[in-house]
């Protein structure tokens, strides 16, 4: 079955102080039809790039697209036009982002702007775009809808604040919703909320999500299929099991071990806290060697010499290592 | 993206010799620096070089410019020279303008900072009275002081600082709240520094970049009062001010038009020459609006 | 907190600035150097002795000065700021007469000021390194730094000799007959210049204001939030950007209604325009300190009641602040 989003060697570039950095460097990611894809990766490894790419929302100056593909149901989206964008932004794709407090315009009703959505996508009325607002925001699980419909923004809560921003996203049933780490700035209890909400919705409706985060325990509860990034480049996908329970590249490993954990008494490989050591490279410096070389434990001579491709080591799960059989012994 | 900036971050060094080399590199700042050298130059060193006095007459009135060798500039309506008026007209206008400046600028620090530092009590009251200065028509206000004292270059130079004193003033509570409420200003409390120490060696040098730029802008806005005031003829009637050139060469504006477009263009590049030393300091200050 | 409870107060708080400018008033007049009799007559040290024994009678000027003061407030609050024997009329009279010219200039320039300053902003704000942002940003230092009286007078030099078009003084012409609407046409005819030099100012300050709000808006979350909802460019910048920016031009413009009442005192002496600055010049060059000091009041209150509707106008253009108090 073709894949509802298919993203081909991306490249994106950003214009610093410090030379052009390379943000994006051949990210290829399928997107099929009702699943949940986790977007995995430490914070500037390119994960909100990935999603403002396919939103067409990369901010220029100073970032530029500078090669690759993005398809929709086949329909290039770095070659459409403005027009075709707009039409397709909010009905098609749509997208949550991070920080509810500051994602919702203060000055009007929330309400009205889940209204708005609508009312640039359907041909309706003011007062019907109204009363499917309110439904949405019965639907996301807001109480007396009908009244918080006329509440601004800063009448809410953070989570109240979130679930407004998924009725903006899913008022027009878009075929695909990015959600951007959705619940980095909530509390704990409220993430789960969250979390099960959109669960909930995607069941019910169908909507392909892909689910960007840093949080492994939301992808073992959340994604059908994980993709794993470092340093702007995609190092492991596969299914979220397989990736949970045999996880091949080295970083993911670590990813997976940095998880904190309760167990009592913790083994040396297994401590309460893990890290990986060292840094990530400058994006303006990635030299031509594989990005994690410099904080693998399994560098070999080839490390330095280029970056390993992206290749299958069964039909779902695909890897860029070159020392696949030291890492996994 | 804040993640990708973050990771080069230049060597840091003093924060006055960066702001000094941003500065350089604005050619705002740059410009109204060389613009107000000049001017200087001219009202300060003019004198000696053009010794004509000013309220002497020496021609036939409301002489064109370029007519007579001896007034290159044009006469006025009395027949003085116009490039005398402008050499020691420089010299009331600067002085008023720095010494109101300055009033302004200790009233409203101080006032400020009292109100910023202790809160309560002493913020409400002299809020209230801040307040209450705001809503007198600033030029209005000054018009009064100046008319019911007589005018003299200094009471016209105190009537401006009473009048303008609270914009600074409120600046400097806004800087103050923030800043002492930072961990650096409690830290000092906490070791037990007086207040008077924590306000004048801890907060203040803290926020004095805002308030260096705003008191460059003051300088400026304290000129443009010297001039519209001796421009409505309050001015000191002993001292020779562009404003006062031009107030009496209104009459004559049809007939004359030097009489007021001279002196105003130097009026024009004084404060133009404080507006883009503060854009520059601004600029310089800010080192994330230099971005943009 | 109910906003006509919120508006009450404001109202008390601005009663209460009122008398406070009453109380520094009979300061001044104390304060000046020489007799207050005199002061208050208007023709320091010119009076007779007749009418200097009248005025202190009048105001009890040999009772304890707390008396003195309530005396004065008293009149005041009847509404007698005393008699100008200049003009030879009462103080109030002669203010009412001259106040309406300088509000219509002063709401002509700032509204003049706010919709020019705030579309070249936006306009500007599209793109923050082109040719109208750097024009935004040199005519705001060029604006600020010109003394309005000055830029009057050379618009007055431009228009006078260069392009007859605009009348250079007064508010309509006393010569034409030509009934109601022809009078109104004609004073608006003659507001054009005034009303542009008192505004050019504003123009530059609220273009450069809102241009930098603008930027600042656009960089937001929530401006992403609506291009990620198919918002189109123009709408972006028109309605959920500008709907943001024009909270600090309303706050601004409120802060400036004394700078601009001043502002208008210089441009109304300039192209003779009838209103409270002419007023207060001549008085002032008369010596008549019961007009100067009316004047001083009633623009005062011109300020407070700019500042109460400033207020209201703002909380009802950000909803954060609608209910806080």
């Amino acid at each position: 079955m073709a894949p509802l989003l298919s993203v081909k060697n991306l490249l994106v570039e950003f214009k610093t102080r410090a030379g052009i950095a390379k943000v994006l460097n051949n990210v290829s990611l399928d997107v099929h039809s009702g699943e949940i894809l986790g977007v995995v990766g430490e914070s500037g490894c390119g994960k909100s790039m990935t999603a403002l790419s396919i939103m067409g929302l990369v901010p220029s100056p100073p970032g530029n697209v500078a090669g690759g593909t993005i398809e929709l149901n086949g329909e290039d989206l770095l070659s459409a036009s403005n027009k075709r964008l707009h039409q397709m932004r909010g009905k098609e794709i749509s997208m949550i982002f991070q920080e509810p407090m500051t994602s919702l315009n203060p000055v009007f009703k929330v309400g009205h702007q889940i209204a708005e959505a609508i009312l640039l996508h359907e041909k309706t009325t003011k007062s019907l775009a109204w009363e499917r607002s309110v439904k949405m925001l019965d639907r996301v699980g807001i109480p007396e809808a009908a009244i918080r419909a006329n509440s601004y923004p800063h009448e809410m809560s953070g989570g109240m604040r979130q679930r407004v921003m998924i009725a903006i996203a899913l008022a027009c049933n878009p075929k695909l919703l990015i959600a951007d780490e959705p619940t980095t700035a909530l509390d704990v209890t409220v993430q789960a909320q969250i979390f099960d909400l959109l669960r909930e919705l995607q069941r019910e409706t169908g909507t392909a999500i892909i689910m960007i985060t840093h949080d492994m325990g939301a992808i073992s509860e959340l994604a059908d299929r994980v993709a794993v990034m470092y340093a702007g480049h995609i190092i492991e996908t596969g299914d979220t099991k397989d990736i949970l329970s045999k996880p091949q590249h080295p970083y993911t490993r670590g990813l997976i071990a940095c998880v904190p954990h309760l167990e009592e008494n913790p083994s040396e490989e297994r401590p309460y806290l893990a890290e990986i050591p060292g840094v990530v490279p400058p994006l303006t410096d990635l030299g031509k060697g594989c990005t994690f070389a410099p904080r693998c434990d399994f560098r070999t001579d080839d490390c330095t010499g280029s970056q390993p491709s992206l290749s299958k080591i069964s039909d779902q799960h695909s890897v860029s290592c070159f020392n696949l059989n030291t890492v996994a012994s | 993206m804040s993640s990708i900036e973050t990771q080069f971050i230049p060597k840091s060094q003093h924060p006055i010799v960066e702001a000094i080399k941003a500065f350089r590199q604005s050619w705002a700042g740059m410009l109204g620096l060389i613009l107000l050298l000049l001017v200087i130059l001219f009202s300060v060193a003019g004198p000696f070089i053009y010794a004509v006095d000013p309220f002497e007459i020496i021609w036939a009135p409301l002489t064109a410019p370029g007519v007579v060798a001896n007034a290159p500039f044009g006469t006025d309506h009395l027949g003085r020279d116009v490039l005398a008026g402008l050499v020691y007209g420089g010299q009331a206008t600067l002085f008023v303008g720095l010494t109101a400046g300055f009033l302004t600028i200790t009233i409203g620090i101080l006032v400020g900072a009292m109100a910023g530092y202790y809160g309560g009590g002493v913020d409400e009251i002299l809020m209230r009275i801040t307040e209450f200065f705001q809503v007198l028509p600033a030029l209005l206000f000054a018009m009064v002081l100046v008319t019911l004292f007589t005018p003299s270059i200094y009471v016209v130079s105190a009537a401006i600082g009473i009048v303008s004193w609270p914009t600074t003033a409120r600046l400097t509570r806004a800087e103050f709240l923030r800043i002492k409420n930072l961990e650096y200003v409690k830290a000092a409390q906490s070791i037990g520094a007086r207040d008077n120490r924590i306000i004048w060696r801890v907060v203040l040098p803290n926020s004095l970049a805002p308030l260096i730029v705003s008191a460059t802008l003051t300088i400026g806005v304290a000129i443009l009062f010297e001039a519209g005031l001796s421009y409505l003829g309050l001015g000191d009637p002993n001292a020779f001010s562009w404003g006062m050139m031009i107030g009496a060469g209104r009459e004559y504006i049809l007939d004359a038009w030097w009489l007021v477009t001279l002196p105003g263009i130097m009026i024009f590049l004084t404060v133009l020459g404080f507006s883009l030393i503060g854009d520059g300091l601004n600029d310089a200050f800010n080192p994330r609006l230099r971005e943009r | 907190m109910d906003l006509a409870l919120i508006f009450l107060r404001r109202l008390s708080h601005a009663v209460l600035l009122v008398l406070a400018v009453l109380v520094l008033n009979f300061l001044l007049i104390h304060l000046a150097p020489g007799d207050p009799a005199d002061v208050i007559a208007g023709e320091m040290g010119g009076a007779t002795e007749e009418m200097l024994a009248e005025i202190r009678e009048l105001y009890g000027l040999n009772k304890p000065v707390i008396v003195q003061l309530g005396i004065y407030l008293g009149r005041a609050v009847q509404g007698d700021l005393g008699q100008s024997f200049f003009y030879n009329a009462p103080v109030s009279e002669l203010i009412l007469g001259r106040i309406g010219p300088t509000i219509l200039l002063v709401t002509a320039a700032l509204s003049f000021a706010i919709f020019v300053g705030t579309f070249l902003g936006v306009l500007a704000s599209y793109k923050p390194k082109g040719f109208l942002s750097g024009f935004v940003t040199l005519f705001a230092v060029i604006g600020y730094s010109a003394p309005i009286f000055w830029t009057g007078l050379m618009l007055v030099i431009v228009f006078a000799w260069l392009i007859p078009v605009f009348p250079i003084a007064g508010m309509y012409d006393v010569t034409l007959d030509n009934g109601p609407v022809g009078r109104v046409l004609d004073i608006l005819h003659h507001l054009i210049l005034p009303a542009l030099t008192l505004g050019i100012v504003y123009i530059a300050q609220y273009a450069r204001l809102t241009r930098a709000s603008m930027l600042e808006i656009l960089g937001s979350d929530y401006i992403r939030t609506a291009r990620a909802k198919g918002v189109s460019g123009p709408k972006i910048y028109g309605y959920h950007a500008l709907r943001n920016a024009i909270i600090p031009i309303v706050t601004i413009a409120g802060l400036q209604f004394g700078s601009i009442v001043s502002g208008a005192v210089l441009v109304e002496t300039v192209f003779s325009w009838p209103g409270l600055g002419t007023l207060a010049f001549d008085s002032i060059l008369a010596r008549d300190y019961p007009t100067v000091l009316g004047i001083l009041f009633f623009s005062a209150v011109l300020v407070i009641v700019a500042n109460l509707i400033t207020d209201i106008v703002y909380r009802f253009v950000d909803p954060r602040i609608r209910t806080g108090g």
